[in-house]
């Protein structure tokens, strides 16, 4: 199968952007360096193309409904221009995906949502909404409008300085995890005050063809994935298809350490699942560690307790640019879980000493 | 985007260099493939007095990336590893045909240098 391509490519080939495939998606991952491009967005302000994100548009009287049944936190909480992180489980309460929901403004009266699933997840999750719809018999309209936007992520302290510089009004009033139509750049944008790398800043939902102009307003450093994925480790976020994954790391929200964004009380495929899972506590759970020894810490290899038994696997991995240290995450049983537990890796067939430490890593926004 | 492929030494197709000196055989690895890693964050190298035979992993070096092995391009008995590697391993990304290396040899056998890639011979490789 061709890879998709965001708009830009070609725009991201002549700044000189190396690419990876990405859940089916030809993405740039490093534009400069990832340190330099890390550095940026933790110190000043940098700019990533995440249009392989999906958007998912749903609108109709029973628009609510639907996304309460198929998301875990409660939608009926969001007003217009609310964002609310959940993840989306299966029958079993275990993730299939994590998002983030918009309420946007109402269409013909109706309540919308606009919903962000991970990349090559689109499709999947559109048929999952259909069917459910389908089922339940419910009234609302369900686009996946993947292809029809772009999204850029302006991250960093001085991300707000530079969108008010290229937006009409002041969608730098906008509160963490609140967001509105703002005019970029002449365009009109769904912004929102959400992000993937521990710092404020904004995401930005860019009509495709329009990208190229919102982009080239945003003049700062260009980020691709890697530094991406070393910021949110430095965070303590999640990477679908890593800290879960249906097939090969099946995960409750408890265990992945995101039940803050479980509501029990509200109706959801996977819920009495999750109640009992709630109630019989979690026997593995997600923790940080930094690697006491040289080395670095990467997906898959095995975690062991002092005495060398394997107790867990290492999710993700990296060498913390901010903190010039080895850390990772990954899962390991619940008495291994206090921060100051010393942990080994075994890196390359060599145990490494590892010391359990708290998330995020950093100090965040 | 074109790489510094000095004429003045040999060509591993797996990305390492092989400079004859006064001493013996340096080692180290392309600017293409410091390119490739990215950020290199870490290098494992042997001790001094080892003994590696040619084409041997030798050792590993990590960028925040990635994770590759080495490969001696020429066997023979380690005389020095380049230390400096340990607390600076960026040095690879700043000048990995010069500043950058990891490892002398000595007692390198003629005919495994020779059967290695020219400079133009490597630069067809990764053009």
């Amino acid at each position: 199968m061709p890879l998709q391509t965001p708009p830009l490519r070609g725009i991201h080939a002549d700044r000189g952007a190396k690419f990876t495939e990405f859940g089916g998606w030809d993405m740039p991952v490093e534009f400069d360096s990832i340190q330099t491009e890390h550095r940026a967005v933790r110190e000043d302000v940098g700019i990533f193309d995440v249009s392989h994100m999906g958007q998912i548009h749903v609108t109709g009287p029973d628009a609510t409904t639907l996304m309460q049944r198929l998301t875990t936190n409660d939608v009926t909480r969001l007003e217009v221009g609310d964002a609310q992180y959940a993840a989306i489980t299966d029958e079993e309460g275990l993730i299939i995906d994590d998002t983030v929901v918009y309420r946007l403004p109402d269409e013909d009266g109706q309540p919308t949502y606009l919903f962000v699933p991970n990349a090559g997840t689109d499709e999947a999750t559109h048929e999952r909404w259909i069917g459910y719809r389908n089922d339940l018999e419910l009234e609302a309209t369900v686009d996946n409008q993947t292809d029809e936007y772009a999204m850029f992520a302006l991250q960093g302290p001085d991300a707000a300085d530079l969108l008010e510089d290229v937006a009409d009004g002041s969608p730098t009033d906008l509160g963490r995890f609140e967001a509105a139509y703002a005019t970029v750049a002449g365009v009109e944008c769904w912004t929102a005050r959400t992000g993937y790398t521990g710092e404020d800043g904004f995401e930005l939902v860019v009509p495709w063809t329009e990208a190229e102009t919102v982009w080239s307003r945003l003049e700062c450093q260009p980020c691709g994935l890697g530094a991406r994925d070393t910021l949110r480790i430095e965070a303590g976020l999640l990477l679908a298809g890593q800290e879960f994954d249906l097939e090969s790391n099946p995960r409750t929200p408890y265990e992945a350490g995101i039940g803050f964004a479980v509501d029990l009380d509200t109706e959801f495929v996977g819920r009495d699942a999750l109640v009992e899972a709630n109630e019989d506590g979690v026997e593995e759970q997600l923790v940080g560690f930094q690697l006491i020894d040289r080395g670095v810490p990467r997906h898959g290899y095995d975690i062991t307790n002092a005495e060398g038994r394997v107790i867990g696997k290492v999710t993700s991995g990296t060498m913390s640019p901010t903190l010039e240290q080895p850390i990772g995450l990954g899962y390991v049983p619940v008495e291994y879980a206090d921060p100051g537990t010393t942990l080994q890796v075994v890196v390359r067939g060599r145990s490494k000493k590892a010391r359990v430490e708290t998330t995020p890593f950093i100090d965040t926004a | 985007m074109s790489f510094d492929v000095p004429d003045d030494r040999r060509y591993r197709e797996s990305h390492e260099w092989a400079l004859p000196t006064d001493d013996g055989i340096r080692i180290g690895i392309t600017d293409f493939a410091q390119d490739e890693l990215g950020d290199v964050v870490f290098v494992e190298l042997p001790d001094e007095g080892e003994s590696i035979a040619q084409d041997e992993e030798f050792g590993v070096i990590e960028s925040i990336k990635a994770v590759s092995d080495l490969y001696a391009p020429v066997g023979g008995e380690v005389l020095t590893v380049n230390e400096e590697l340990f607390d600076s391993p960026e040095l690879v990304n700043e000048d990995a045909l010069g500043e950058g290396w990891m490892l002398e040899i000595e007692g390198a056998d003629e005919t495994e240098l020779e059967a290695l890639l020219s400079a133009d011979e490597y630069e067809d490789q990764i053009a």
